[in-house]
């Protein structure tokens, strides 16, 4: 096979050309005088990751001014998110985008926590939580593809062969029109799409959740536990009253990196949703269809704004919560 | 306190001991019988699909379209691997799947050691070389990991289009380059944590020794970080193996692009052809899944250290 030698071929290649270049600027700076060696040598060090750097911060700012842009590129002021919160449609993916957070954060984190809780100190624990973990390193696409086999219709759809295990039952067409949640017609209540397509990133956020909480747990103390036992506490009383305040840092970090994953959902819109049809879209899926099929970049552009005017609260809440936990203990 | 978070500051070595006194052991055994079928009931089902996907993909193609894969259970019909083989040579953009396997390949290697070499060299220089504005710097890069990586695919596309962007870049390499530009933050972040807390002393016995900064960072200041580059390592290379977005808006044709890609592009052309997409599927999760069961330590330590990013 051709291919793999050509493939493994060039990323050798790439990581020689990359090696020497760096290793020949250092030799370079190390032949000029003193004061210009020092600082050449902290600029090879330092040089390339700051150029990437610029790579990210130049393209954002820019971003900015794309989103006041109209289709042609001509000025279009704040229409662009003017057109995001009255459209219809717009808001139809913030509502989705809204029961996406709530939904899938809040489901994957009890799961988290009673996992974690029961599973601790279990006979055979390594094997169930590996077992819930497992969906965290396969791709979006990946797990897109196994939820559709599972939501396909006809004889070989789990889901299907369980409705039509009702009597009268019929079979439902998940993913190709639009099926309401008990019929209900409203931009603020997700579609059945979309709610199955949330099962999918609890399956994947849950196992995270999991390991994450259940390592927290491990560390509470145990004299602490037993205190409150002593107490008179139950054993209900002492998890509720003791434990999951002890661990509420952890429980914070899972709930804002859930947060976060939620709202770039994208892969997966594009595997099961086809791209976001039939009232599964979300935000970062939008930016993605508004600004490449759909050429109009100026509204991808706001998207992207919006998401990162979603994100980065969350993102310090976050980073404020490590830094608390680190000091502590 | 002991740890509230297990490895805060996340890529420290991890040491949890079960130091469970033996009475509460006995305690939490016995207290929480049903409990334990919660969980196990939770996992079970969190297997099915994948279970379902794996069985279906071993069966032949009539098999998968007239029953489920439950009643392999019952019947067990013929088992083949002929989904493998036809889904190898099957054309996807008028390139054999096989081909895309070697595309991912060629795509996160690079794509997870580019960043991070250079990111090292960063936060070496962050934490050890004395300039002007270092710690401003610092300060600058952490807050960059506020920002989605939404925000810059259009400008930068337009960029790697542009003429500026030299023509030998395009393609695969810019992939590379993209994915370099959106790991940077965080890879520098948690790599100026790790080397910045090595002991002072070590750096600079070897300094008044008359060694070079760069015989510093590869004798001294690598090997020492071999736990923090391999867990970053590992959670960079499956961010960019799993990648779908940053391969499909820079990589141009199906010439570049992954198993992602391939495996969209079947779904929406021929999703019911389960045969081919179930096969496809186990193709592209095989690399991921050896990776999480022989390093699951490294794996868990990995993600959570990406749980800080934008």
């Amino acid at each position: 096979m051709g291919d793999i030698f050509s493939s493994l071929g060039l990323v050798v290649v790439g990581i020689a050309i990359f090696v020497t270049v760096i290793g020949a600027l250092y030799w370079l700076a190390s032949q000029l005088p003193e004061p210009w060696r020092e600082r050449a040598r902290t600029a090879v060090f330092i040089g390339p990751g700051l150029i990437l750097l610029l790579g990210l911060v130049i393209p954002a700012l820019l971003n900015f001014r794309f989103s006041f842009l109209d289709r042609d590129e001509e000025w279009y002021g704040l229409g662009n998110y003017r057109d995001v919160f009255t459209n219809g449609n717009n808001i139809k993916v913030l509502t989705n985008t809204l029961w996406w957070g709530i939904l899938v954060t809040g489901i994957s984190t009890v799961i988290g926590v009673v996992i974690a809780r029961f599973a601790d100190r279990m006979r055979g624990e390594p094997i169930a939580k590996a077992a819930i973990f497992l969906p965290t390193a396969i791709s979006m696409v990946g797990a897109g593809i196994i939820w559709n086999f599972v939501y396909s219709p006809r004889e070989y759809g789990l889901l299907n062969s369980l409705i039509q295990l009702w009597p009268g039952e019929q079979e439902v067409t998940f993913f190709l029109q639009d099926p309401k949640l008990f019929g209900i017609q409203s931009d603020w209540v997700p579609g059945l799409n979309s709610l199955l397509i949330m099962v999918v990133i609890i399956w994947i956020q849950a196992g995270f959740a999991t390991v994450v909480i259940s390592a927290a747990l491990k560390g509470v103390p145990d004299d602490l536990v037993e205190a409150a036992r002593i107490d008179g506490a139950t054993e209900r009383q002492a998890f509720f009253k003791v434990v999951l305040p002890y661990i509420k840092g952890t429980i914070i970090t899972v709930m804002t990196t859930t947060v976060i994953a939620v709202l770039k959902i994208f892969d997966i819109i594009q595997t099961m949703g086809k791209g976001g049809s039939f009232g599964t879209s979300t935000m970062a899926n939008e930016m993605y269809e508004q600004a490449f099929p759909q050429d109009n970049e100026g509204l991808g552009a706001a998207w992207a704004v919006l998401l990162f005017i979603a994100v980065a609260p969350i993102v310090y809440v976050n980073a404020r919560n490590q830094r608390a936990m680190r000091e502590g203990r | 306190m002991t740890t509230t978070t297990p490895d805060v500051p996340l890529l420290a070595p991890a040491t949890t001991k079960d130091e469970t006194p033996l009475m509460t052991k006995v305690a939490d055994a016995t207290s929480k019988g049903p409990g334990k079928y919660v969980v196990w009931l939770i996992a079970a089902f969190w297997t099915i699909p994948t279970l379902g996907l794996l069985i279906s993909s071993f069966r032949p193609e009539d098999d998968i379209k007239s029953t489920g894969w439950w009643t392999w259970f019952t019947e067990p019909g013929n088992v083949t691997f002929e989904n493998y083989s036809t889904v190898l040579q099957d054309k996807v953009g008028g390139r054999p799947f096989s081909e895309f396997f070697w595309n991912t390949v060629q795509i996160a290697i690079p794509g997870a050691i580019i960043p991070i070499t250079i990111a090292a060299f960063a936060a070496y220089a962050l934490s050890w070389m004395n300039f002007k504005g270092r710690d401003a710097l610092s300060v600058f890069i952490v807050a960059l990991m506020v920002v989605p990586l939404q925000m810059c695919l259009i400008p930068l596309l337009r960029f790697f289009s542009s003429d500026f962007f030299p023509e030998a870049l395009d393609g695969v390499p810019s992939i590379w380059i993209a994915h370099a530009i959106f790991g940077m933050p965080l890879a520098i972040f948690l790599l100026k944590n790790f080397i910045g807390s090595l002991p002072r002393e070590v750096i600079e016995a070897a300094r008044v020794d008359g060694a070079s900064h760069m015989s510093i960072f590869v004798r001294i200041v690598m090997p020492l970080s071999v736990p923090a580059l391999a867990s970053l390592a590992i959670f960079q290379f499956l961010w960019v193996w799993n990648d779908y977005l940053v391969a499909k808006v820079f990589g141009g044709g199906a010439a570049n692009q992954p198993m992602t890609w391939a495996l969209i592009d079947m779904v929406g052309n021929r999703g019911n052809e389960w045969q081919l997409l179930t096969a496809g599927a186990f193709i592209a999760m095989v690399v991921p899944l050896i990776v999480f069961l022989s390093l699951q330590r490294y794996f868990v330590r990995g993600l959570l250290a990406g749980s800080v990013k934008g």
